[in-house]
């Protein structure tokens, strides 16, 4: 099996680097009059380019009751508008030679193609068209809201750990508006209607709130002035005012069974942690050295969770950290993972803990600091192997209200983190009266049981 | 366009990054977790969480056209002197190389114990002798894990059913790259199989094959590929069973290394920022130290399907996954350009193709229903999957058949003909648009000894497919009539057959 770095390392990656003998590639910014931020980055090695359009809407935008409607509106952006067809988005893309797809997360909404660097006009007139002009049919809707159920079905619900993960977002967070899942609770999504897509489409769909990146072989001026063409006429919308969703304080442990049907069982524990966007300067070093616990723990498999307890103690099968520097709103530093052949989830919660407490308790060697960020280092250079990624780090940090100038100065930050700064965020919170625990149960698969697929989800005939 | 690569390593267009990973490589029956242990990102139901794609879309797309406008970069090519093919393209613009050594080790070569090539690569990063000025020594899991971390190098190393596949990515400063290569090659030519390691890891693929056990996914995957081959050696998986593994001894895998680990049973791909000499250099150094050897004998063949067969698994999903399909088609087809070309619009171009239009925009029956055809050594499979709410496994089904049956027996119209030479064609450029794509590539055509000139000429033959080609071709290799059906899900029917 191939090996990777740390999650939280990985998600990251900029265009800089302290080794490289070439700079990183020019960036650009431009702003249209109707509020459309446009970045373009420089990549002049293949004759290609990389489109994406990200608007600030997410699942952490949306409200109980509605769960999942930004991501069935991202579904329902492909079912044409007053000049395109159903799909039509789709074929004309692909009779250009292009890759198109689109993703909703938890703080935006991205659409992006592929193309040969020739026919950017082509992406930018259909996804100018559908900023603004979208047609929500009632009868699209109904066969649209089925597939995504049946996305549900495949991503969650017959999937034990994806459950579990579920379950334990929805009780870890109680105000922050993480609790809800991207892809929204089925008995949401079986009672969501057109009329409620319509009014989110209208409420986030607007130039103002849309950032458009490009990221290939590309001359900026030109992609602005591109831009104006297609782009500049859209009308901006008054945009509403988020409200902060502030947590309230965790009052100690809480501990959650899942029982599902399974082989395995699985262990998934996390603890709130701030984020960049809700750190204050003094504090900005924080999710850094964060970032940088990540990694000491499951960067790779030089590192500790690898290291002692898939390798040393045995105890896991696998095991990981994972925390995301980069999200709109505080979040959390997470850890999970599967017992050995013959161990417990006790065990191995209990292993789990002993390599916190180690964090808290010792601080970490030079060398192992200095071998995660020579891994940092590096791994900036590998990712410009991909406009894909670049575009997508460029998007991700201005969507979630950072500057995407940031990604310039990751390794700078990351490298300047000491061994009592990672002690003393370990310390500060990872911290038992802050700690969620989930875990999975297995039940017997007993092949006669079906699931009761979520509630309701018989309701739907099919014609 | 529509076919994939058995890709033993489960790396993304990304490095592994984790936004995008899950959400596009949805491959049913391939991509799932071969050994769920070494390097695989756990991250999966978290981060299933915080993405969602609108579609899925088959990672790797393999095949390379040239368009006019961009020529495909020049392969050099050359042999080691222990007889490995080379093969090298420069790219000077970032500071960093690619080394993939693709041995033909895969499961294949298994024999009667499952698991074994798999077990072996794994296992190559567990202990290795190291040359050092002074002597001999010994580096173990541990030190090995260090050194290429302390100089930001990955390794990585799989086994598929055709090959056994080593890569190295590394920095271009030769005070990063030597070091980086040397542990390599010491991984790679001398490595040590600890029993301690092999233990471990032999239990972590059991653990493996247990949540495989909770996919109906992956419990369909298992059930095809055994069902499509029988007794051929691409009817196992490549992690082997409870069985297998319970028979496989470390002294196994030291044979195994011995006999396909060799010169003449290896080809190399180089990409980076490195001269041709330089090149050559990395190439002697990762395998110049194994003997010559002798290159695999050729595997059996595939037989057709004698008939029909449908497979039910009772499971406890609310969905019911369904696969269908038959031997495909082999690297070095006659019928491989009208085959490919035919599925694209069948089922392998994602959101326009046939398929996905039928089941998914008609009927809202599926998030994802394809086909694609895996060309193997020995023809690798002709696959057509859907997952759908149980109750509607009887619907799903049919529509998937009726849709192969029209398109068997009519095959496209004019217009999708061109609307796929024009995707095909007109996308060139996306498929070696980086290092990492590039280097695939270029393993691809060692190690099925594909033409040089295969990216060259590939737009050309595309170009010149008929209409009455493909539609000859699909009636002439796909039969309908005779394929292996499996039902995994509560849809299933009780019993099997």
């Amino acid at each position: 099996m191939h090996k990777y770095i740390a999650v939280g390392l990985c998600l990251w990656a900029a265009a800089f680097s302290i080794y490289a003998q070439d700079t990183p590639p020019a960036t650009h910014e431009y702003r249209l009059s109707n509020g459309l931020k446009l970045i373009v980055r420089e990549d002049h090695r293949a004759p290609v380019v990389v489109s994406q359009v990200w608007y600030k809407v997410g699942s952490s935008y949306e409200d109980s009751g509605t769960t999942g409607i930004s991501h069935v509106l991202e579904h329902m952006m492909f079912k044409g508008t007053r000049k395109h067809g159903p799909n039509e988005f789709s074929r004309i893309i692909a009779q250009n030679g292009g890759r198109e797809n689109a993703f909703t997360g938890r703080d935006y909404t991205a659409y992006f193609q592929q193309l040969e660097k020739g026919r950017l006009a082509v992406s930018f007139e259909l996804e100018a068209d559908r900023m603004r002009n979208l047609r929500l049919k009632q009868e699209e809707f109904a066969k649209e809201v089925r597939v995504v159920m049946e996305e549900r079905r495949m991503r969650t619900d017959d999937d034990p750990e994806a459950l579990t993960a579920e379950q334990f977002t929805a009780v870890a967070f109680h105000n922050n508006p993480y609790r809800i899942p991207v892809i929204g609770w089925m008995g949401d999504l079986e009672n969501l209607r057109v009329t409620d897509l319509q009014a989110w489409y209208k409420t986030w769909y607007a130039p103002n709130n849309a950032t458009l990146v490009v990221v290939g072989d590309v001359q900026p001026d030109a992609v602005f002035k591109l831009a104006g063409k297609y782009f500049g006429a859209l009308k901006p919308a008054p945009l509403p005012t988020l409200k902060p969703h502030i947590e309230a304080e965790q009052m100690g442990t809480r501990r959650i069974t899942v029982k599902a049907p399974a082989e395995l069982p699985y262990l998934l524990m996390g603890y709130p942690a701030p984020v960049l966007k809700s750190s204050s300067a003094s504090d900005s070093w924080e999710p850094y050295a964060l970032e940088m616990l990540s990694a000491l723990l499951s960067g790779g498999d030089s590192a500790r969770l690898a290291r002692h307890l898939v390798r040393g103690q045995k105890i896991a099968a696998n095991a990981s950290a994972g925390y995301n520097l980069t999200a709109r709103l505080p979040d959390m530093f997470m850890i999970d993972g599967t017992p050995a052949q013959g161990r417990t989830i006790d065990e191995l919660e209990q292993a789990l803990r002993g390599e916190i407490k180690r964090l808290q308790d010792e601080p970490v060697s030079e060398a192992e600091l200095a071998r995660i960020k020579t891994q940092v280092v590096a791994n900036e250079i590998y990712q410009r192997d991909s406009i894909f990624a670049q575009a997508m780090q460029i998007g991700t940090l201005e969507t979630v209200g950072l500057d995407w100038r940031l990604m310039d100065s990751y390794v700078e930050k990351i490298t300047a983190v000491t061994a009592e700064q990672v002690q003393q965020v370990a310390r500060k919170y990872l911290i038992d009266d802050r700690l969620t625990v989930a875990v999975l149960e297995p039940l017997p698969i007993d092949p006669n049981k079906p699931r009761a697929a979520a509630a309701g989800a018989g309701g739907h005939n099919v014609r | 366009m529509s076919v994939k690569q058995e890709t033993p390593s489960k790396e993304t267009s990304l490095s592994g990054c984790l936004l995008l990973k899950n959400p596009v490589n949805s491959t049913p029956t391939l991509s799932r977790p071969l050994n769920r242990g070494r390097g695989r990102v756990r991250w999966s139901s978290l981060n299933s969480q915080l993405m969602i794609k609108h579609r899925l879309l088959f990672a790797v797309l393999l095949l390379l056209f040239n368009a006019t406008a961009f020529a495909a970069p020049a392969i050099q090519h050359w042999e080691t002197k222990n007889g490995a093919r080379v093969y090298f393209v420069p790219a000077p613009e970032l500071p960093m190389v690619d080394v993939r050594v693709a041995f033909d080790a895969g499961s294949a070569r298994d024999g009667d114990t499952p698991g074994l090539a798999a077990l072996t690569s794994n296992l190559l990063s567990d202990g290795a002798e190291v040359h050092t000025g002074t002597g001999a020594g010994e580096l173990n899991a541990d030190e090995i894990a260090d050194r290429f971390a302390g100089l930001g190098a990955h390794f990585g190393a799989g086994a598929g059913r055709d090959m056994t596949s080593v890569s190295l990515r590394s920095l271009s400063r030769p005070d990063v790259l030597q070091p980086a290569l040397d542990t390599a090659a010491a991984l790679v030519q001398r490595p040590s199989f600890p029993a301690t390691g092999f233990e471990r890891e032999r239990d972590r693929t059991r653990v493996a094959l247990r949540a495989q056990e909770q996919s109906p996914g992956d419990i369909a995957g298992k059930a095809f590929y055994q069902a499509v081959y029988g007794a051929h050696p691409y009817g196992t998986e490549p992690a082997g069973t409870e069985a297998s593994l319970n028979r496989l001894t470390r002294d196994d895998l030291v044979a195994f290394h011995k006999r396909y680990y060799a010169g003449r049973n290896a080809i190399i791909a180089v990409v980076g920022a490195l001269s041709r000499n330089e090149a050559a250099a990395v190439a002697e150094t990762i395998i110049g130290g194994l003997p010559a050897g002798a290159a695999a004998t050729a595997l059996p063949k595939v037989g057709d399907l004698a008939s029909a067969q449908m497979i039910q698994i009772k499971h406890p999903s609310a969905q019911t996954h369904v696969l269908l399909g038959q031997p495909g088609l082999s690297r070095i087809d006659p019928d491989y350009f009208p085959l490919l070309v035919g599925n694209h619009i069948l089922g392998g171009s994602g959101l326009v193709s046939r398929l996905t239009d039928e089941v998914r925009e008609k009927r809202g029956l599926s998030y994802s229903a394809y086909s694609y055809f895996l060309p193997l050594r020995e023809p690798g499979p002709f696959t057509l999957g859907l997952q759908t709410r149980n109750e509607q496994t009887g619907q799903a089904l049919k529509v998937l058949r009726d849709t192969l049956q029209t398109f068997t027996e009519h095959g496209p119209s004019a217009q999708e003909l061109k609307a796929a030479k024009q995707n095909i064609t007109g996308g060139f450029a996306l498929r070696i648009d980086s290092n990492s794509k590039l280097i695939e590539y270029l393993a691809l055509i060692g190690f099925y000894n594909l033409p040089l000139g295969f990216l060259d000429t590939y737009s050309r033959h595309v170009e010149k497919i008929t209409l009455e080609q493909v539609r000859a071709a699909f009636r002439r290799r796909i039969n309908p009539e005779q394929m292996v059906t499996v039902v995994v899900g509560g849809g299933a029917a009780a019993s099997q057959d």
